[in-house]
């Protein structure tokens, strides 16, 4: 087994975890965990092809702006459900079904 | 007068009429005194334009005049119709005479229709007639012709109904429509036959077809029958007859105008046009309705009591006589007798018009509606009262009578000839002259009858007869100068012999000869009468004074009783009296077993064809309705269309499960499609 599959097998499997976060978990900040996991399986994908695939500083830099990124989507939302508990009184993400109609 | 001016005249002439016809019927009530003035200026101005076209007519003195302008009025590919107007002396003599009776019409109908309640309509009526008399005169063409021979029937069906509130005045009017069409439907005929044959309706094109034998034989025979068909009716020739006497119950000028002057005259106008087109066959047919008519209706004339019913079987014996000369071939002896008849008969009308108005008005005074003031055997010594209406009636009397002198001699005599000259050519016709001398000698005795019943003798009813007085001037008017018009002189100008018939009318309106090979020339024709005409002459002479003499015997000195005579006689006079029954032999023969079979066949149609074959369709209908009705329903839209509906309503409800709201779920389906979409590559 080389390297790059196994940081892409790794990778593939923190994906896939935060997938599973993302899908099954009912609390609106453990959700919020698991699209932080997506992007983390993200930034390894970059930071292996940097090393092994010939992305080089490119990979390098991609990584840097994801986390930038995941930074400002974590702030906005954080408020988005700050926001769902003032108006539902809960952050259950199953509760909120307005969608529904 | 050039040709342009004479179109220009001849169209004036054919619609000043019908404007005032259009400002009378719309407008005439709110005109000052109803707009009588509108009309009466109209048919004046007519009036002076023909006496125009007249005198140029003279002054031209050409006997070949003719001037034709067409215009085109349907084009479809091969059928192709021309409508157009044919002036020659012929047509002008004839608007002349219609110009002139319309217009005395007209001032007569001032004073005769005053206070009535449809005044203006009456005169709206008469412009409509006048128009459409005009159209018939001027017309080249069977079917301009035909459209204006319908609206002259039209127009008399108006005048005849003009009181119509009178049950009989409405009969009369209908009788006189249904009993036209019949004669239409035989003119139709003819102008067909000649158009699928021949391909046109103009004159002078059939004409010369026929001279070129395109068209002959039984077929020419027939459409000159058909035409003459439509001729019977309007001229109201036997077994035709039977509307004219009942159309008296028209105001008295309307009789004078249409049903003694001009209209009754379109049908003899027709055959003096198409008699180049009849075949010997046809000719002979023509020639016994006429005769037989002339006799005929001059047999009933004789014990009619009404004054106007006299008049008008007298009318349908002279009408006669104009065509028994078409059809002996001296068609313009008919045409001439056409232009005397015209005047003398309208002046007849006009003056028992006067007589009628006078007892109208003695009887009125007299709160006296029972007696009839049409009736003869109340009048009697009016000689003095209405001298004017005397003299006046007595002059055409002396003219329709054949008294050397008159007009009527001059014409009756020129038929007479003619007749005369054809028996001699073919002797097997003997009846002929003896219907023509025959007749002449019952019109004298009748005509006579009726002048010394009128106006000698002593009042039959003495109480009105100080209340009789002379007519005003509006009718008394058209009297002098129509009966002046029964001089001699004015015919045989620029000559002077009252015994020979050579004079502007004979110079300048000449026969033409038959298209239809082997009938005989103009000319042969004219010298046969000129031949008979001092034997017809004399023989006319001698039946006149005859007539004129018997009456004089039983109606003036009364030396022979007309009672004892008539009680002698009583099968024929009853024959006579009551019209050789006709109307009653119509009724049995025609009309009830018309009823009848329209009877029976509303029976089949009504009550059974409708009740059960019609009903049962129907009741078939409602049952399999019933049926298609349920399959529709409960089958097609139950099950297929609601179950379509169904399954969807199902489907969606099934469906909307997935519809949770949940992001979650949304994200997951969105990943079962990438998934899908991933495995679908790599595959």
């Amino acid at each position: 087994m080389d390297s790059l599959n196994t940081y892409l097998f790794i990778a593939a499997i923190l994906f896939s975890l935060g997938l599973f976060g993302v899908i099954t978990r009912r609390n609106g900040v453990a959700v919020l965990m698991g699209i932080e996991l997506i992007l983390n399986a993200a930034n390894l994908n970059f930071l292996a092809f940097a090393k092994y695939g010939g992305m080089n500083i490119v990979g390098h830099i991609f990584a840097l702006f994801v986390i930038i990124m995941a930074a400002a989507e974590a702030a906005v939302a954080l408020a988005i459900i700050i926001n769902i508990y003032n108006n539902f009184r809960t952050i259950n993400i199953d509760d909120v079904r307005e969608l529904q109609q | 007068m050039t040709g342009n001016m004479i179109m220009d005249y001849s169209l004036l002439i054919l619609f000043l009429p019908l404007a005032a016809f259009v400002i009378q019927i719309f407008i005439g009530k709110r005109l000052p005194r109803q707009g009588d003035w509108v009309s009466i200026s109209a048919v004046i101005t007519t009036l002076i334009l023909a006496i125009a076209m007249f005198a140029s007519m003279l002054i031209g003195h050409d006997p070949e005049f003719a001037q034709e302008a067409s215009f085109t009025w349907l084009d479809m590919g091969a059928f192709h119709i021309e409508l157009g107007f044919l002036v020659d002396n012929i047509t002008i003599t004839m608007l002349l005479v219609v110009a002139l009776i319309s217009t005395m019409t007209h001032i007569f109908s001032i004073k005769y229709l005053e206070g009535d309640i449809r005044y203006s309509r009456y005169f709206a009526y008469l412009g409509l007639f006048t128009f459409s008399m005009n159209g018939i005169v001027l017309a080249n063409n069977l079917i301009s012709m035909y459209m204006f021979w319908e609206l002259v029937g039209v127009s008399s069906f108006l005048l005849i109904g003009h009181w119509f509130e009178k049950e009989s005045a409405a009969d009369a009017a209908k009788k006189a429509f249904l009993t036209n069409r019949v004669g239409d439907i035989g003119f139709f005929i003819g102008i067909m036959l000649i158009f699928s044959t021949l391909g046109t309706f103009v004159f002078s094109e059939i004409f010369d077809g026929i001279a070129a034998g395109k068209m002959g034989g039984t077929v020419l025979t027939f459409a000159g029958l058909g035409l003459f068909l439509g001729a019977m009716a309007k001229s109201s020739q036997f077994p035709l007859h039977i509307w004219l006497p009942d159309a008296m119950e028209g105001p008295t000028p309307v009789s004078a105008l249409m049903h003694a002057a001009t209209m009754v005259a379109a049908g003899v106008y027709l055959c003096v046009r198409l008699f180049p087109l009849f075949t010997p066959d046809a000719l002979l047919v023509i020639a016994y309705v006429g005769g037989f008519t002339a006799l005929f209706a001059a047999t009933i004339a004789i014990t009619q009591n009404d004054i106007k019913k006299v008049l008008a079987y007298s009318t349908v014996s002279q009408l006669g006589y104009m065509i028994l000369s078409v059809g002996t071939g001296a068609y313009i002896a008919g045409f001439f007798h056409l232009v005397t008849h015209a005047m003398f008969k309208a002046c007849l009308f006009y003056g028992s018009g006067s007589v009628i108005h006078a007892m109208h008005h003695a009887l009125h005074k007299k709160h006296d509606h029972e007696t009839d003031p049409q009736d003869m055997r109340n009048m009697g010594g009016f000689k003095n009262k209405m001298p004017v209406t005397y003299w006046a009636m007595l002059i055409s009397t002396l003219a329709i009578s054949g008294v050397p002198l008159f007009s009527g001699f001059l014409s009756k005599d020129a038929i007479l000839a003619g007749t005369l000259s054809f028996a001699s050519h073919h002797p097997t016709h003997f009846l002929l002259p003896v219907f023509g001398f025959g007749a002449a000698a019952i019109t004298a005795f009748y005509m006579f009858r009726l002048i010394f019943m009128t106006f000698h003798g002593q009042p039959q009813i003495a109480e009105i007869a100080d209340d009789i007085h002379e007519s005003p001037k509006e009718m008394t008017f058209p009297l002098i100068l129509l009966s002046s018009m029964s001089i001699f002189i004015f015919y045989t100008l620029p000559y002077f012999n009252p015994f020979s018939d050579h004079g502007w009318f004979t110079e300048l309106i000449i026969a033409s000869d038959a298209a239809v090979p082997g009938n005989p020339s103009a000319h042969y024709i004219a010298e046969g009468v000129h031949h008979a005409h001092y034997t017809a002459m004399a023989l006319s002479l001698f039946v006149a004074a005859l007539g004129i003499f018997l009456s004089w015997t039983f109606y003036y000195k009364k030396k022979l009783s007309a009672d004892e005579w008539s009680e002698k006689l009583k099968p024929m006079y009853n024959l006579s009296l009551n019209k050789y029954f006709f109307d009653e032999n119509y009724n049995r023969f025609l009309y009830q077993p018309f009823l009848k079979l329209s009877g029976l066949v509303a029976y089949i149609d009504w009550d059974l064809y409708d009740k059960y074959f019609i009903n049962g369709f129907g009741r078939v209908t409602k049952v399999l309705s019933f049926f298609t009705g349920r399959l529709d329903y409960d089958g097609l839209d139950q099950t297929i269309v609601d179950g379509i509906g169904r399954s969807v309503r199902q489907a969606g409800g099934i469906l909307k499960f997935l519809q949770t709201g949940r992001l979650q779920s949304y994200l997951l389906f969105a990943l079962l499609g990438v998934v899908i979409i991933v495995l679908v590559q790599s595959f």
